[in-house]
């Protein structure tokens, strides 16, 4: 028995402290396991798609905002930084820093999904949302793609990769809508000062989610926004 | 127990009550790579390989690398246990089983062509 067990996070069906949070920090992975499953077949699905209409993904994908999405990669990634940095100052105790550094990465997320709404609002006022109201005739392959049958296989398939874009962006800013007030509840309990060097498992599980939302948006970032004009 | 094992014993619980706190310069080293990482990314995307295919290539090989980095330092799986090291190689390799069987059939039909056509 170890004096972590008199610690009040401590819950008595574990041996000690950090058997209770190597089984929470397993049960996350278990979770982003399922997640990138979940995510997977998504980008199956893509790959599926764009293999089969790669002009359709190309012309597409030249209507999103390569700046806004760059700019959006930085974020996040910074956020992540931020992120890790809660992490740091959680195992090291300080309670002021904590705090800081979650509501930076609040700060920061959000950040992220006001571009995202930008770049949202942009497709709808371009009709290049899939439905009834889509226009596929300005995103310029009469110029480019001479047959009018083809041409017109490629306008059809362009509203696969909207689909796509939407929904794989979509599930991703989900996941960070999902993720900012989880993270505010724990940087009120790190506040309340609940977490110190001996438990911060809800600190590093929040970090973990976070960061997996991030290498989700590595990926999305190139897959969707640079598309190579396939030849 | 023998001595020895129980020192080993001890040994563990000691590292397991102290776990590794990762410096804030690696911390900042990974961030800065990850920012350059994206730079090469939009670039690369503007340089003509000569094949699509090696744009693609280029940009996924930047894009597992830097998903690499967040995940053995940002996630600290570095410094993980064998047994989340064992969830997080279970997760990728399901993906991998995922991805291997469904291009296994998408990504080659037509490689033989329509028999009689």
């Amino acid at each position: 028995m170890s004096s972590s067990t008199h610690h009040p996070a401590y819950v008595h069906h574990f041996e000690n402290l950090s058997e209770q949070k190597e089984a929470a920090t397993f049960g996350m992975w278990v979770f982003i396991a399922q997640e990138v499953l979940f995510f997977g077949g998504l980008f199956a699905a893509y790959a599926i798609y764009r293999n089969l209409h790669p002009e359709a993904f190309y012309f597409g994908s030249h209507h999103l905002n390569i700046p806004l999405g760059a700019a959006n990669t930085a974020v996040l990634i910074f956020s992540s930084l931020t992120m890790a940095l809660a992490v740091h100052a959680a195992a090291l105790g300080k309670r002021q820093q904590i705090v800081g550094w979650l509501l930076a990465t609040v700060f920061l997320g959000s950040v992220f999904l006001g571009v995202k709404v930008v770049e949202y609002k942009e497709k709808f006022d371009h009709h290049l949302v899939p439905g009834a109201s889509f226009q596929a005739g300005q995103l310029g392959m009469a110029e480019h793609i001479a047959d009018p049958v083809l041409r017109g296989k490629a306008e059809r398939a362009s509203q696969i990769y909207f689909s796509l874009y939407f929904s794989m962006t979509g599930l991703h800013a989900l996941h960070m809508i999902i993720g900012v007030p989880l993270i505010l509840w724990i940087a009120a309990r790190a506040w309340l000062g609940q977490f110190g060097p001996e438990y911060h498992s809800p600190v590093e599980i929040i970090g973990l989610y976070w960061h997996f939302v991030d290498i989700i948006w590595i990926f999305l970032f190139p897959l969707l926004y640079l598309i190579p004009k396939p030849h | 127990m023998t001595d020895h094992a129980a020192a080993a014993d001890h040994a563990e619980a000691h590292e397991h009550a102290h776990p590794h706190i990762v410096p804030v310069r690696t911390y900042i080293l990974v961030f800065l790579a990850l920012m350059v990482g994206t730079a090469i990314t939009v670039g690369a995307s503007y340089v003509d390989f000569g094949h699509s295919y090696l744009n693609n290539l280029v940009a996924l090989l930047i894009a597992f690398t830097k998903a690499t980095l967040v995940v053995l330092f940002f996630m600290h799986v570095k410094y993980s246990s064998k047994v989340t090291q064992l969830a997080v190689g279970s997760g990728f390799a399901f993906l991998v089983i995922l991805f291997f069987f469904t291009f296994a059939d998408y990504l080659t039909r037509g490689w033989l062509g329509t028999p009689g056509s």
